[in-house]
């Protein structure tokens, strides 16, 4: 019995201590591959800001110097006075916070009453949405373009801005989802409080849902921010560019002029690392959200 | 009752109201629109001329639409199933128990957030043959890079290495059905002994499965719709090697303007998505695993 015993323990101890051998040898491991995957994909952001700073001739220089000597600022200056891409991004800001309201508001208007309210074909009408989702979005790009050239709505912002008053199917799933999690008794109690439905979304549901609707607005700007389809199909006068069509103007025009184009770049892409510096976790929430429907 | 019914089916409506709109707007009316105009050609600036299936003999002898294809269909094979390969990888890595691995989360998952044309625009540049960072690397290890975008070999598999850059949604959602793994699973095998490479394949994997099953349809989707990436970058050359076929729907949509013979494209590639998506879905059956057991993570906020 006690030489079992014997046995068994040392047996338990060599298999820790090997255990944590191991797991000593695999943290370090794992710390190169994180160190080096990581500077991979920190290395693009760093190539462009680095050639951003640099003279016209240093771009051309090999092997290339990460530091520039000197730092040039002015290149900023000189790729938003090149072409006008101050007035870009005005376009750009109009565009996406107007974006950004209509599906924000009818996207939550249209969830909460699939997931909360019992009306008739409720679910064929879910199942609908879901499927839509999967419709590549070109199928419907040409008849949209045909009947928005016939309403006269080319070079306008309306094709860009006016269907997002209209839900988003995936906005819609992600909040529904969210709603569903919403105990019913929150609904009772203001039912019994004598709130209609409008009240009950606005005054209970809404301000429950508002990781969500933060995950949504973040979503619904870096998508119509960095939408480059829309605007390259519906807009025409260089006065009504978006910031992307802007610096695909930039890229074709001044294709050589490396420094300019990577100043315009680091602008573009400036309030998006922002932003998701900032609201890094309800990005990841919502991916994480929009993965879980299995 | 019956009268409260009747109130919520009413309110029901009207709050779902904006979606029905935009459906039948947005949605049903151009597709069916696009359904007819595909056997029409339709020029924007002349009238209508009806050809019947015409559209579609064309595109089967169009040596470009089989090129797209091709090259669409190299670049999904190529990119989704090395992009899954990546996802899981970094997200092992990061659901270790590690200090800091918060700041590798965001640096992994960074990339993918910013897509389009500004980094198109970075792309072009790391991958200039001449003064680019790509070749300054593998210049590094005694390589000397080939002419990428430049060449009719390599400029797919360059806009290939850009998509493994931005992995980071797969990578979350891996990251997710990870961190929803029983740890009891773990201990147990590795009581009986199983290395980490068994446990890998007879745990991890099965177990993850749903999630690759999600990742796997949404980057084939996905894959079959690039477009911005080619059309800043090579605009379809050298010689057609990076014609995507959105690209090729594009230009003959907006830059020859033969709107219905871009239609019927759009509906080939609907059938294309539909038929990999539902292939994908009936052969789940077979390698998904789900167990009612496994709980789904909750949300963390």
């Amino acid at each position: 019995m006690i030489i079992v015993q014997d046995i068994t323990e040392s047996s338990i101890n060599k298999f820790l201590g090997r255990k944590s051998m191991r797991k000593l040898v695999g943290d370090i491991f794992c710390y190169i591959l994180l160190i080096s995957i990581g500077i991979a994909m920190l290395l693009p952001f760093l190539w462009m800001i680095s050639s951003s700073l640099k003279s016209r001739g240093d771009v051309f220089i090999f092997p290339p110097e990460w530091i520039p000597k000197p730092i040039r600022w002015h290149n900023y200056v000189e790729a938003m006075t090149t072409v006008p891409f101050g007035r870009f991004i005005k376009n750009s800001i109009q565009i996406t916070i107007l974006v950004i309201i209509g599906q924000v508001v009818s996207s939550s208007l249209v969830a909460f009453g699939f997931a909360r309210l019992r009306f008739i074909g409720k679910n064929i009408l879910f199942m609908i949405l879901l499927s839509t989702m999967m419709i590549p979005y070109h199928v419907t790009l040409i008849p949209l373009f045909i009947t928005f050239r016939k309403i006269g709505w080319i070079n306008t912002f309306k094709p860009l801005i006016i269907p997002a008053y209209f839900g988003s199917p995936f906005f819609i799933f992600l909040l529904r989802q969210y709603i569903m999690t919403i105990p019913l008794a929150f609904d009772d109690a203001a039912k019994i409080d004598g709130c209609g439905y409008f009240q009950l979304f606005y005054k209970i549901i809404v301000p429950l849902i508002k990781p969500v609707l933060i995950t949504i607005t973040i979503f619904s700007f870096l998508w119509t921010w960095n939408d480059f389809m829309g605007p390259l199909i519906y807009i025409n006068d260089m006065e009504k560019f978006t910031v992307t069509l802007g610096l695909n103007l930039f890229r074709y025009s001044y294709g050589t002029e490396w420094h300019l184009l990577m100043a315009a770049s680091t602008i573009a892409l400036l309030p998006c690392l922002v932003i998701f510096f900032i609201a890094q976790r309800y990005i990841i929430g919502g991916i994480v959200l929009s993965g879980l429907k299995q | 009752m019956f009268r409260v019914s009747q109130r919520e089916n009413i309110v029901g409506f009207l709050f779902i109201s904006p979606w029905i709109l935009g459906f039948l707007l947005f949605t049903l009316f151009p597709m069916i629109y696009s359904f007819v105009l595909a056997f029409y050609d339709w020029n924007p600036f002349g009238s209508p001329v009806w050809t019947g299936v015409k559209n579609y003999i064309t595109l089967f002898n169009d040596p470009l639409f089989w090129q797209s294809l091709k090259v669409t269909t190299i670049y999904s094979i190529g990119s989704v199933p090395l992009g899954l390969l990546v996802a899981l990888l970094f997200a092992m890595l990061l659901n270790r128990e590690l200090v800091g691995r918060g700041i590798f989360r965001t640096i992994f998952y960074m990339p993918s957030l910013v897509s389009g044309v500004a980094i198109s625009v970075v792309w072009l540049w790391i991958f200039n043959s001449e003064f680019g960072l790509m070749n300054w690397i593998l210049s590094k290890f005694g390589i000397k890079g080939p002419q990428w975008l430049m060449s009719t070999t390599w400029a797919l598999p360059a806009l290939i290495i850009m998509s493994l850059w931005g992995t980071g949604n797969s990578m979350l959602i891996f990251l997710a059905g990870l961190q929803g793994l029983p740890k009891e699973f773990y201990e147990v095998a590795e009581l009986d002994g199983a290395n980490s490479f068994q446990r890998f394949w007879k745990i991890t994997l099965p177990l993850l499965s749903p999630s690759l099953f999600f990742n796997l349809v949404m980057g084939v989707i996905g894959s079959f719709q690039t477009f911005t990436q080619a059309y800043v970058m090579t605009q379809g050359g050298p010689l057609y090697s990076t014609l995507f076929y959105i690209l090729y729907l594009y230009k003959n949509g907006f830059q020859y303007f033969k709107m219905g013979y871009a239609s019927a494209l759009a509906w080939v590639l609907f059938g294309i998505i539909l038929a990999l998506t539902l292939l994908i879905f009936k052969s789940s059956s077979i390698w998904v695993y789900y167990e009612a057991e496994v709980k789904t993570p909750e949300v963390k906020r």
